[in-house]
């Protein structure tokens, strides 16, 4: 049996915009991942606690609302808390291009922005994935 | 057994969030170890409540579950959740969104929700959610909620695993003669009629009310139809004849009939009616428990598990071997007509035992 790949995709702060995070959902599914989709509206320690009980290798986050630089890092401090450091965490959205090299160095391992082909982000979760 | 799969399993009856996870990918994986892992929890932990909602697609099982952990979780109850979806025939892939209406439990330490892929199972859940009950068990949970894929009329794998089979139904779906259907009417313990603010929810009541009335007194070796002063006879012409004496507000004046599962009516959205259906749930593991019916059925259950797993094996040992006599070779004699089905099969299991005792 192949292992699936487990990720979950979502919505941190409060902006009401999920289009992108279900294309992306979409996507994944197609190249045959299992999405957990959680929806609008998640805190970081609700993403957080999700992706532990769901066992999963990847949180993809999606944010339009402008508050990344809080709110992404908040989820890498939170696993790393809890000791975990196998899951992949990557963000999309409108993210200004000179907020990317702070998020990088705290642990997001990329971000995608509009009009990224899917194709990508699948290819990006295949080769980083950490646990094999 | 494999000692970091021992490992694993302590941690999960612990009650580690992670270990737990992690088990049960293992088993969705197929990962053997994890298999005989399972011997580890045979006596840990107490015997939990187990409830299955099912129901049609969008009849609102994942809104209603939300409402029965809370209402669980009221009680002081720790609560598991297994939330199953359906994987693409296609990719492999899934799109798993139960739990989008169960979020505000994520951070309950009491709470542990795990959404589950169907990954080709056909039968509701997916074929690891009896082990993974298992594993909840062990790990402390006493209440724990299944999920299962939206259903059609013959998914019905959960009566497999389930005490108590919560059937979700909401208005609009079709008339009677659906609920007249064997299969998926057959199995539930308590019947909840969900959105129940829409237009037809009484009707559907009764509807299901009269099937169970029906039902009940056949078994009983009555005839509900020839005696239409009978409650069930009356019920079961009005629904025959679709002339109903009462449409809507007067359904609750009935009442369920006695030793017939309870009929309810949700709105799962704003959580009216799932104090009753709580306490209908209560009233199942009550009488179950005191008439020994849910022990035969807990046996029932395991023997029901215990032939699909060796039957699996076997085939599972059958379909690895090569040469003659083996599956592709004694197929290709039928397929020949130098051998039929029924004597093939028999030559296949001759020979699986005859492997064993080597």
């Amino acid at each position: 049996m192949d292992r699936k790949i487990r990720v979950v995709v979502a919505k941190p702060g409060l902006d009401g915009h999920d289009r992108g995070a279900k294309v992306i959902a979409r996507a994944l599914r197609d190249a045959g991942m299992e999405v957990i989709y959680t929806g609008l509206r998640q805190t970081p320690e609700q993403i957080v606690d999700t992706a532990l009980q769901e066992d999963a290798d990847v949180i993809a986050l999606s944010i339009l609302s402008g508050a990344h630089n809080h709110l992404f890092p908040r989820v890498t401090e939170l696993l790393a808390e809890k000791g975990v450091d196998d899951i992949l965490v990557f963000g999309g959205g409108v993210i200004p291009e000179e907020d990317i090299p702070f998020l990088k160095s705290k642990g997001i391992a990329e971000i995608f922005g509009p009009g990224t082909p899917t194709q990508v982000t699948v290819d990006f979760i295949k080769t980083n994935v950490k646990r094999k | 057994m494999d000692d970091s799969c021992a490992a694993l399993a302590e941690q999960c009856v612990a009650g580690n969030i992670r270990a737990i996870a992690r088990f049960i990918t293992l088993l969705e994986n197929e990962d053997t170890q994890a298999f005989a892992a399972l011997n580890y929890f045979k006596d840990s932990g107490q015997a939990a409540q187990v409830i299955g909602i099912t129901g049609p697609p969008g009849s609102g099982k994942s809104t209603l579950t939300d409402k029965l952990v809370a209402g669980f979780r009221a009680q002081g109850r720790r609560v598991g959740v297994l939330a199953v979806d359906p994987s693409s025939p296609f990719s492999g892939g899934a799109i798993l969104g139960d739990r989008l209406r169960m979020q505000r439990h994520a951070t309950d330490p009491g709470v542990y929700i795990r959404s589950l892929a169907s990954r080709g199972a056909l039968g509701g859940v997916s074929r690891v959610t009896g082990a993974a009950v298992q594993v909840l068990e062990a790990a402390g949970y006493d209440r724990i909620l299944i999920e299962t894929v939206g259903v059609g009329q013959s998914e019905i794998d959960i009566v497999k695993i389930a005490d108590c089979v919560v059937l979700v139904s909401v208005p609009g779906l079709g008339d009677e003669i659906q609920i007249l259907k064997a299969g998926i009417m057959e199995i539930g313990d308590i019947f909840v009629v969900n959105k129940a603010d829409r237009d037809g929810a009484d009707r559907v009541v009764r509807e299901i009310r009269a099937m169970l009335e029906t039902q009940y007194m056949l078994a009983a070796g009555q005839k509900p139809h020839a005696e239409p002063d009978t409650l069930a006879g009356r019920m079961f012409e009005e629904s025959v004849t679709g002339h109903h004496g009462n449409t809507g507000g007067h359904v609750d004046g009935y009442g369920d009939a006695p030793g017939a599962a309870p009929v309810l009516k949700t709105i799962a959205e704003n959580g009216e009616g799932v104090a009753d259906l709580i306490k209908a749930i209560e009233g199942h593991f009550a009488r179950g428990i005191s008439s020994g019916a849910m022990a035969s059925r807990r046996l029932e259950r395991v023997r029901s598990q215990l032939q699909d797993l060796v039957s699996a094996q076997v085939m599972q040992s059958i379909a690895g071997e090569k040469g003659s006599g083996s599956l592709d070779d004694l197929a290709t004699q039928v397929v020949e007509r130098r051998l039929d089905l029924y004597s093939a099969s028999k030559l296949l299991l001759s020979r699986y035992f005859q492997g064993e005792k080597r």
